[in-house]
């Protein structure tokens, strides 16, 4: 759910990155804020446990500059990706406008991948909203790690739609632009069919 | 009101502004903010320059959030009053209409028992605001009276441009 402010000329949609622990979601936003001018990003808030795990979300608030006179703000969050941090996690899909869903490339975290995308469905659609019809991309991250799962299978997995994916080296930034700028597309596009009348 | 985006017009935005800016001198707080339960800040006033207003509003999301949740496991509906108590400062919390949250930063130039009964006078008046927005947004009346949609001539070349 997006916030458009005709009075302050502004636009504000959220975008929730999900995925198993330790997938990288994290890690994704703290990149994304190393490599931005300092001017249009807010400061990047971790609510994480003492060993760095995330607890309730982080946040990162991202101004990307203007469309059409609007200026276009997106709000990232993390989810806690620990299967025992649910209800946090549902919380955070609240007036969500786009999900990442990053997933770990490597063998042993498939099944991981696969009720976390699963977990994912189910609260969004407790929250009302259906997967298969929201602005959605998925990362394959850890893509350097040399116990990776080939793409096509991880596809076939957690794809099957075929929707926008990217591989990822979330730690170094590879790809980590390219899901970003592909979710805030389809946001973006979203809002312009969302329009009334 | 799943699904719906929150729209904000001039004319309403003057309207929450005045009362805000009412709110702020009549319970002599420093600052007073108006969050959509999603996080995204509507409005604020008072002592704001030094302020990370967009990350308070975040937060406060996440805290009235997990607040919801909790009443939900005890079977309440919503704590629809949070407040925290500082050194210095203090914030009292309230959620109106069930969709946004005002918020009330004062210190000891104030107090709890003014704050609760000026904020009680405010989310009468701010609700009303709101309900009327609603309207506007569901008969779609506000968008006319905006101007044409700024998304309607959105173009791929438009959205490239933002990551330069």
């Amino acid at each position: 759910m997006s916030f458009i402010n005709y009075s302050s000329r502004e636009i504000n949609c959220k975008i929730v990155y999900y995925g198993p622990g330790l997938c990288g979601k994290t890690t994704n936003l703290q990149y994304i804020y190393k490599k931005t001018n300092p001017d249009s990003k807010g400061k990047m808030i971790s609510l994480a446990t003492e060993t760095e795990r995330t607890l309730f979300f982080d946040f990162l608030p991202l101004a990307l500059g203007e469309i059409r006179g609007f200026k276009t703000r997106f709000h990232l969050y993390t989810v806690p990706g620990q299967v025992f941090y649910d209800a946090s996690r549902k919380l955070i899909l609240k007036g969500v406008d786009g999900v990442v869903f990053v997933a770990d490339s490597q063998v042993e975290r498939m099944e991981a991948n696969l009720e976390s995308i699963d977990n994912l469905r189910i609260n969004l659609a407790e929250q009302g909203y259906n997967l298969d019809a929201i602005p959605f991309v998925i990362q394959y991250n850890k893509r350097d790690l040399p116990n990776v799962v080939p793409v096509g299978e991880m596809k076939k997995g957690l794809n099957p739609r075929g929707i926008p994916d990217y591989e990822a080296v979330a730690t170094d930034g590879g790809g980590v632009f390219d899901t970003l700028k592909s979710i805030a597309k389809l946001v973006i596009m979203e809002l312009k069919q969302g329009q009334p009348g | 009101m799943l699904g719906s985006d929150l729209v904000m017009y001039e004319e309403e935005f003057k309207q929450i502004d005045a009362e805000l800016n009412r709110l702020l001198a009549q319970a002599n707080a420093k600052v007073v903010f108006l969050v959509d339960k999603n996080g995204q800040l509507i409005a604020a006033t008072g002592e704001t320059e030094n302020l990370d207003t967009t990350s308070l509003a975040s937060l406060t999301a996440g805290n009235i959030a997990a607040t919801g949740g909790m009443a939900k496991l005890l079977g309440e509906k919503e704590f629809s009053i949070l407040f925290h108590e500082g050194q210095r400062d203090n914030i009292h919390i309230s959620i109106i209409s069930q969709r946004v949250v005002l918020v009330v930063i004062f210190d000891q130039r104030s107090s709890l028992g003014l704050v609760r009964l000026r904020v009680k006078k405010s989310a009468e008046l701010l609700s009303g605001i709101f309900s009327e927005l609603l309207k506007k947004v569901e008969t779609g009346k506000g968008a006319a009276a905006g101007g044409d949609s700024p998304f309607a001539e959105i173009t791929d070349e438009d959205i490239d441009k933002l990551f330069g």
